[in-house]
């Protein structure tokens, strides 16, 4: 009879064998010495000129065009999630005289370039003056702002409106019916069943939505509004000082990588039941 | 009505041929742009599945860059930035010659640089669909890594990537449209100009918004062509 006297003494895992230095890897290297070199420059450059007369002169204008710029995001983005809901229902509708025209619409905004519908609603309301004048519209179509507003209204209405169709659509019919066999009421099966479902699936989107509508925004600098890029072009060609550019990219970059963060951080939190 | 017809003619009354000029000058851009914009989208797509992880990062930060700026400011630092930065190489070299970048080659440039940076998205999703196996079965056919990739992969992988392509496409379609704002005589700059000479504003607008769409629709038709062509291999299922 034999016992064990003396088991394997236990013994770390082998280390991992050294990576070895291949193309890729010196490839990539090099290409983040360079980013890293770059932006290093752009730091050196940025805080150099931080005292420069420029900067002194303009950085109020900056932090004005940035709260503009916000402003038409959000109350464009407001106004447009409250127009979706009406066409995502008509688009969704057996009436066909209400479906076609939902789609009409939404192909036209998503098909034609925001720089064209702002064109054409800003400029192209001067032809319809008598008539506005008559209709006591003509106010709201003289004043570029108020056109800003309604074109990036209209066209993220098409886009929201798609996300809440496709969202909506994606929670399958099941749901509804197992809320209603439960007994619970309409508005309770829709708020606490079908919206979260449908949040998950639009939560995304909506995110794309949003950047897409800041980085949108700088087209109201060309109808002489001065948003946060109507500010910088006024700026570089006041001073013809090129860092004007580079201050609104370091902007427009905070703000997106910011907002696209805190989606991450909120997507994250929707879906934590999801997660193994 | 008439007196639309008679402006929107082609010849001398009317603002046909100028529009026409403007739509070929929109598609020309927006096709010089695409080889550009998907060879670096590949590249990248390819640096971002790399398994070294500096390589990775240095192709997030390019994405993380161009996906992050408003496609105008891209364009107003490519066209300016290179203007200047190309002036103080002039007179660093001691020259004095005032020297203007072409629009159309910012344009060009820029909107490269921002369709490649989503591409690389596509392409990369793409990658993910395709097995482990596809590459080990050409390795085991003793083909080298660059012919396993084009031979092996690069079909597979068009056919996965076409959908969001397709996208980006008519995406870059209407991006074009900005290029009107640095002097390009592209479809808007040249409505924009019939429009204030004939005062006509609505119409011109109108006209153009319906050419982008239509030019939308003929690449929709195209992309459901390309894309059933790219499936003619797959059994039917």
């Amino acid at each position: 009879m034999s016992s064990l006297v003396q088991s394997i003494t236990p013994r770390p895992a082998p280390a991992r064998p050294a990576r070895a230095w291949s193309a890729t890897r010196i490839a990539g290297h090099v290409l983040m010495a360079m980013w890293i070199i770059a932006g290093a420059c752009l730091v050196y450059y940025l805080a150099s000129n931080i005292f420069s007369p420029f900067v002194q002169k303009y950085w109020g204008k900056y932090l004005e065009g940035f709260v503009v710029t916000l402003q038409i995001v959000f109350v464009s983005l407001g106004l447009g999630a409250a127009l979706s809901v009406p066409i995502a229902l008509a688009r969704a509708s057996k009436v066909a005289l209400l479906r076609w025209p939902a789609y009409g619409y939404v192909y036209f905004f998503r098909g034609t370039p925001l720089l064209a519908q702002t064109f054409l609603i800003y400029y192209g309301a001067g032809s319809f003056r008598a008539e506005l004048t008559d209709v006591d519209l003509w106010w709201f179509f003289r004043d570029a702002w108020y056109c800003i507003i309604f074109a990036f209204t209209l066209n993220t209405s098409a886009y929201q409106a798609e996300i809440l169709r496709g969202a909506v659509e994606n929670v399958s019919k099941g749901q509804w019916e197992g809320g209603r066999a439960l007994g619970l009421t309409q508005p309770v099966i829709f708020f606490k069943i079908i919206l979260p479902q449908a949040l998950m699936v639009a939560l995304r989107p909506y995110g794309n939505e949003i950047i897409l509508m800041i980085k949108g925004s700088a087209i109201a600098s060309i109808v002489t509004i001065y948003d946060l890029m109507g500010e910088t072009r006024r700026a570089f060609s006041r001073s013809y000082d090129f860092q004007a550019y580079i201050w609104a990219a370091v902007f427009y970059l905070i703000a997106v990588e910011t907002l696209r963060r805190i989606w991450d951080r909120l997507e994250a939190k929707l879906t934590r039941h999801l997660k193994r | 009505m008439n007196e639309a017809l008679t402006l929107i003619s082609f010849g001398d009354a009317g603002w046909g041929d100028e529009i026409a000029q403007g739509v070929f000058i929109t598609i020309t851009l927006a096709l010089a742009t695409l080889p550009f914009g998907l060879c670096l989208g590949f590249f990248l797509a390819l640096a971002k599945k790399a398994d070294d992880p500096s390589m990775r990062m240095a192709a997030n930060i390019y994405t993380t860059i161009f996906r992050g700026l408003p496609e105008l400011l891209t364009l107003f630092l490519v066209y300016y930035g290179v203007q200047i930065g190309i002036q103080q190489l002039v007179k660093f070299a001691g020259f004095d010659l005032y020297i203007e970048v072409n629009s159309f080659v910012a344009g060009m440039v820029a909107l490269a640089l921002v369709f490649s940076s989503y591409a690389s998205e596509a392409f990369l999703s793409a990658f993910r669909g395709i097995p482990q196996g596809q590459y080990e079965g050409g390795y085991a056919l003793g083909l080298s890594r660059g012919r396993t990739m084009w031979l092996i992969v690069l079909p597979q992988l068009i056919r996965l990537a076409l959908p969001a392509l397709g996208n980006l496409w008519l995406i870059l379609l209407k991006e074009t449209a900005l290029v009107s704002v640095i002097g390009l005589a592209d479809l808007v700059r040249q409505a924009g100009i019939a429009a204030r000479v004939t005062k006509e504003p609505f119409l011109f607008f109108g006209i153009a918004c319906l050419i982008y769409l239509l030019l939308a629709m003929i690449s929709s038709f195209g992309l459901v062509r390309i894309e059933r062509w790219s499936k003619r291999g797959e059994a039917a299922r």
